[in-house]
């Protein structure tokens, strides 16, 4: 019974992050948005500030009428925002936040593999919301988020391959029990790579072409109203909590810290990941959108040949301090 | 549905069949009984996956096929078996194919035409394969189970040894085969090149079309 309880609460903790947490980095774009570009943002949703924003726009995404264009092919387009979303909460699951095994909601032994295998899944929800929408600009922004994913697929896997040679283990509480603060000059390069590839991974600008609104009109989610679209919203969002708190654990040391790592690691993880995902939010502000080409030639010709640089670097430095 | 239900069960042999062993047939555990669920779902969307008419519907099919096994694979805990899985073939293949559907032809609802006279040839060569496969693994894994309670005999650390210990030249002959394939991609994606670049010291009119 014990267990089952255990379980349990894992289970709620984990889905109750899933839910608040995206919706804080919602709030925390729409405020840092509008004060990079000289604005308030919403200021009267729920009196201070605005803070209950997100919430107005979802109440108002369920009111909305849920459309389904009378071409497309009903059940995939239907089912389409749940494929997007839910690997999310998956990966959300593998996450450690502290250090010992109740910091996280289920300890896999393969844990690297797991959460990028997950990822990945995600992707086919935008590709069969772009085909069902049975709409040329839905089709071309599926085309496009595949083209992006085969691209940044394989730099994110060989930087996480290095962070997985430095520690010896593929499970992500091992990766953090392993970790020794060099890392952090000794993995940056991979660090870095694995971040932009996983911006790219999840189409948040600069890497927005799939749903380069100004062109295709948000590509693959052009024809989802209400409730659907708001789902498709919430998967870049959590999208979001995800890659940067897998960023903080393999690259950043997650609940390392100069102090205090025995009682509050969990703080450290959360500061790490705010952080990063401040910057999330502040290249969206700063730099224009890549065009297709450009895209595919700075995965091709600059993350995938730096990766590797990465891994003979890893190699090298762990025969010699072996 | 009984044919489809015992071709399963003997696709599924290895596990179900060897751990019942020492156990009888007629007091499955609960593993064994999910294993046998999975296989038959997996192998119910591998069939509708090849009998679809509509070309996209088979290539999400076949992510339930795929999916599907590496359930199974978890089931005989091998945990990274069944995650490179889903990165290498969910992840990866099926957007690769799902990609070249949307670039050349990818109708919403039935292609009439997406049936192929072959379609006697590739059941017999499917069955053959199929019975070799099974004969081959339920004859080398007969009396073999795995033990649930012990550590997981597919961690990653079991296979990552094993692999690297008894199964070396496999591993490196299939790494020369895959190099022969991008060899071979890249020997085809040139000599397409070659071909569009001759129009084109001719006529730039026509090294558009070429292009495409």
């Amino acid at each position: 019974m014990n267990d089952v309880l255990d379980v349990a609460l894992r289970l709620l903790i984990v889905f109750v992050v899933f839910l608040t947490f995206p919706l804080v980095i919602g709030q925390t774009e729409h405020k840092v948005m509008a004060h990079m570009q000289g604005r308030l943002g919403p200021m009267y949703a729920g009196g201070f500030h605005g803070w209950a924003q997100l919430i107005a726009d979802g109440v108002k995404f369920a009111q909305k009428e849920d459309v389904v264009p009378a071409g497309a092919d009903r059940r995939i387009f239907q089912l389409a925002p749940a494929v997007a979303l839910l690997p999310y909460l998956l990966v959300l699951l593998a996450i450690p936040i502290g250090p010992g095994e109740g910091a996280v909601g289920q300890v896999i032994d393969a844990g690297v593999f797991f959460v990028l295998a997950v990822m990945g899944v995600g992707v086919l929800g935008s590709l069969m919301a772009g085909w069902a929408s049975a709409n040329k600009f839905s089709l071309l922004g599926g085309l496009r988020t595949a083209a992006q994913l085969l691209a940044y697929e394989l730099p994110m896997l060989l930087t996480a391959a290095s962070v997985a040679m430095a520690a010896g283990t593929v499970s992500l509480p091992g990766i953090l029990d392993a970790f020794e603060w060099w890392w952090l000059p000794w993995q940056i390069v991979g660090a870095i790579v694995f971040f932009v590839a996983g911006l790219a991974e999840l189409q948040r600008p600069p890497f927005d072409m799939p749903v380069a609104d100004s062109e295709i009109i948000f590509g693959a989610y052009t024809e989802y109203t209400g409730l659907r679209f708001a789902l498709f919203l919430l998967a870049e969002y959590a999208g979001i909590v995800v890659l940067c708190g897998l960023t903080t654990v393999l690259f950043l040391g997650g609940w390392h810290g100069p102090w205090g790592a025995d009682g509050l690691g969990w703080v450290w993880t959360l500061l790490k990941t705010a952080i990063l995902a401040f910057v999330v939010i502040w290249l969206r502000v700063t730099y224009p959108r890549l065009r297709e080409d450009q895209l595919q030639k700075l995965s091709w010709t600059l993350l995938v040949p730096l990766s590797l640089a990465q891994i003979a670097l890893t190699g090298v430095v762990k025969v010699v301090i072996r | 549905m009984t044919l489809a239900a015992t071709a399963a069960h003997l696709a599924t042999g290895p596990a179900t069949g060897a751990a019942a062993g020492p156990h009888g047939f007629l007091s499955p555990t609960g593993v064994e009984i999910a294993f046998l669920l999975v296989g038959l779902v997996t192998f119910g969307a591998a069939l509708v996956t090849v009998t679809t008419r509509q070309l996209v519907h088979a290539a999400l099919w076949l992510v339930v096929t795929l999916g599907g096994l590496a359930v199974e694979y978890l089931l005989l805990t091998a945990e990274f078996i069944a995650w490179v899985q889903v990165l290498i073939y969910v992840g990866s293949v099926v957007v690769l194919l799902l990609f070249g559907l949307m670039l050349t032809r990818a109708p919403i609802g039935r292609s009439p035409d997406a049936d192929s006279g072959n379609r006697w040839a590739a059941l017999t060569v499917a069955v053959a394969a199929a019975a070799a496969l099974v004969w081959v693994v339920v004859d080398a894994f007969r009396t073999t189970w795995i033990d649930l309670d012990g550590p997981a005999a597919g961690s990653t650390e079991a296979t990552g040894a094993s692999l690297f210990q008894n199964w070396v030249l496999p591993f490196e002959a299939l790494s020369v085969l895959l190099l022969a394939a991008l060899v071979g991609a890249i020997v085809l994606s040139r000599k397409a090149k070659a071909d569009t670049a001759t129009p084109a010291g001719q006529d730039t009119g026509r090294d558009t079309e070429g292009a495409r």
